[in-house]
């Protein structure tokens, strides 16, 4: 690991301080991926602004049809909450499936989101429920918030702050983990709102999350994983990689896609 | 040099370190406790599992800025030699370990899957909270059987301390 100058600020706005301050900072959350990567020299800040702590960034709270998460919320917090398991158990589900347990005690939803590796889980959970992601500027769809590979809508210096999911009336998740990373090879999330509006959710598969119009119109008229028969996304710009080929991934998500509508029930 | 201080296995401890240092290096080299050891060095492997603050985290991922002021617990903070941890002697009594390296690890992810999970477990439940943990000697049956066995006895010892 190249050098790099710790700072652990009280609160959001110290952060984006000392964020703006820095020469080449970046934001330091659960460290989960940032860590593995500055050992690796993939990366290399000149600053880390130390965020995993911050009182303001955690908690889970439940009402008004929406669970709200806080950025800095570990993936076992949310796996173990008992609300989240209540209102919303596909989500409990799709953190619990994350990592391994210490990955999980550490890693914030918060990271994960704004990282957006191409094959993390929480990408499909924000764009597949529908979420709202507060940060310390503005509130930003969840539909918005993904642009690429590795690649947000986030500015120079925006943090995280929360994730608002709405309760939906059914959720899914079905993933295919990688067997050593865990990352998904394919990981779908599906989901009917309370107003019936369907949403297919794709990570893992492409170079950033992505939703299957044709699967929500097929749920649709009939919430039932046969009504999925037949219906594939094209291989033409999903990943291909050691571990599967493009086509070996769309027949996944197809097949992923009805675990995930078999288990919302 | 940043100046860090903690609490491990009880004692508070400081000692002067770069930014970079990660937790296992501070624990290894700057205090000398070798109990939690280096397997991959790419988070995979779970060998350098310690607690801090009470949660199970890879020591090769984190910090040892990031775990100032924290509380740490090592394999040196589990059982002593003469009294092991009843973790440890399940372990010890089901073959849980040849070559012996990832045990350190194994230990301290058990103790904290009992005391997230409690002591009713199952076989499917033990393997998927040792998905962090790699073992290239025993093939885990043995390991899952301690795991099983050591939750067991520790149920056993709650109920009778009740």
């Amino acid at each position: 690991m190249y050098e790099t100058t710790y700072h652990r600020p009280g609160s959001i706005a110290e952060a984006a301080a000392m964020l703006s301050k820095a020469a080449d900072g970046k934001l330091l959350a659960g460290g989960q991926t940032l860590i593995p990567t500055m050992k690796q020299r993939l990366a290399s800040p000149s600053d880390l602004v130390d965020i995993g702590g911050l009182a303001e960034l955690q908690g889970i709270t439940v009402g008004g049809g929406t669970v709200t998460i806080g950025a800095g919320t570990k993936h076992g917090e949310v796996a173990g909450s008992a609300d989240v398991a209540a209102a919303i158990p596909a989500l409990g589900a799709l953190a619990e499936g994350i990592g391994d347990p210490h990955v999980r005690q550490m890693g914030t939803l918060g990271g994960s989101i704004a990282n957006n590796d191409p094959a993390a889980d929480y990408p499909a959970a924000v764009v597949g429920l529908g979420a709202t992601v507060t940060t310390s500027k503005r509130t930003i769809a969840g539909d918005d918030f993904f642009t690429g590979m590795f690649e947000t809508a986030l500015d120079e210096g925006e943090i995280v702050t929360k994730v608002a999911f709405p309760v939906p009336a059914k959720a899914g998740y079905a993933k295919f983990p990688n067997p050593a990373s865990r990352y998904a090879m394919v990981g779908v999330m599906v989901s009917k709102g309370t107003d019936g509006a369907v949403r297919v959710a794709v990570t893992g598969a492409g170079p950033c999350v992505f939703r299957v119009p044709a699967m929500e119109a097929a749920l649709a008229a009939n919430w039932s994983p046969a009504a999925l028969d037949g219906i594939a996304v094209s291989a033409a710009d999903l990943n291909a990689d050691i571990h599967g080929s493009a086509e070996y991934r769309a027949n996944l998500v197809t097949v992923m896609a009805k675990r995930a509508v078999a288990a919302a029930g | 040099m940043t100046k860090v201080t903690m609490t491990v296995n009880g004692r508070s401890v400081a000692g002067d370190v770069e930014d970079r240092t990660l937790l296992v290096d501070f624990l290894r080299s700057n205090l000398g406790l070798t109990g939690t050891h280096v397997g991959c060095d790419t988070s995979q492997c779970g060998a350098c599992v310690v607690h801090v603050d009470g949660r199970a985290v890879k020591s090769c991922t984190m910090l040892a800025v990031q775990a100032s002021g924290a509380d740490v617990t090592t394999i040196e903070g589990i059982g002593t030699p003469e009294a092991l941890h009843p973790v440890q002697e399940a372990f010890r009594e089901n073959h849980a370990l040849q070559c012996g390296f990832c045990t350190p690890g194994m230990i301290m992810a058990t103790v904290d899957l009992i005391k997230r999970k409690g002591t009713d477990l199952d076989e499917a439940t033990v393997r998927h909270e040792l998905d962090g943990n790699i073992c290239r000697c025993t093939g885990y049956h043995n390991i899952v059987k301690a795991v099983l066995s050591a939750a067991e006895k520790m149920a056993g010892a709650k109920a009778a301390a009740e």
